[in-house]
């Protein structure tokens, strides 16, 4: 048996790590890739919280936020590849302005 | 030490591994990589919650349409690594030390904090059954069944804005 602490600990972990990527890293598509893994960890502590009450209810939510996930990516991936056409770059240093 | 900790050990210590290894490669393309081997690892911890559909769709929506997507618009933007050039130095030692705070904070205010205690469920045989998956899908068309509407009117509208977004203007001169 494993106690559900490890589970948070190592979801705050991931999460952490998530943050660290939107904060350190100037490449849009990474950016984007670090909100997915701060989605998934918070997903993992859902779950595992879920497992512990012995309820289905946590997984559904879980379910809900993979759909929602999909969606984001779908639109931020398009924003991106328009970003792209216009400056050239996805560099994030470089979108300082409003003009497009 | 039982089966199940060392099972959790090995498979924690690969999903941050995996997310460090997205976190400091210079390739977008080996990122995306870390990542589905993360999301893979995630799939298996639900495995281990019992929670065996949502590992599957772990699996098929994150490792392999979301990051397939992902890898896509890596490889048609070119964009796999950029131009080193530092605009703040202070930048990664505050994020650093910023994030350790947080980890710090997160950890103990969930583990102290308001919240379920006890050990998690251990992956029986019960969880595998028909019957635990019919239940589940009776819960989502029965109790659940405006969000799972409303996320396919999300899911069509997402479409329609990712075409919106791409198409040609028409008229317009580049």
């Amino acid at each position: 048996m494993v106690p559900v602490d490890y589970y948070i600990i190592l979801s705050a972990i991931l999460f952490t790590i998530g943050v660290l990527g939107v904060l350190i890293r100037r490449n849009a598509l990474i950016i984007f890739m670090s909100i997915e893994l701060m989605l998934n960890s918070a997903n993992l502590a859902i779950v595992a919280f879920s497992s512990v009450i012995k309820s289905f209810s946590g997984q559904i939510f879980v379910f809900f936020v993979i759909a929602v996930a999909a969606a984001e990516v779908a639109v931020g991936l398009a924003l991106i590849v328009e970003i792209f056409k216009s400056k050239h770059s996805i560099d994030v240093d470089q979108m300082s302005s409003l003009k497009g | 030490m039982t089966p199940d900790l060392i099972l959790f050990l090995v498979l924690a210590l690969v999903a941050i591994a995996t997310a460090l290894g997205m976190l400091f490669s210079r390739n977008s393309v080996y990122s995306a990589l870390f990542l589905v081997l993360n999301f893979v690892t995630v799939a298996v911890f639900y495995l281990l919650l019992g929670a065996p559909f949502i590992a599957m769709s772990q699996i098929t929506v994150y490792a392999g349409a979301i990051m397939v997507l992902f890898l896509f618009v890596i490889m048609l933007l070119g964009a796999e690594s950029l131009p080193k050039s530092e605009v703040l130095p202070w930048q990664k030692p505050l994020a650093i030390g910023l994030a350790v705070i947080l980890a710090v904070e997160s950890t103990y205010l969930l583990v102290t904090k308001a919240r379920p205690t006890g050990d998690v469920l251990a992956p029986d045989a019960a969880v595998n059954t028909m019957e635990n998956l019919r239940e589940l899908g009776m819960k989502l068309f029965s109790d659940y069944l405006l969000p799972f509407e409303v996320t396919s009117i999300l899911l069509l509208v997402a479409m329609v804005g990712a075409i919106l977004l791409t198409k040609k203007e028409k008229g317009v001169q580049k």
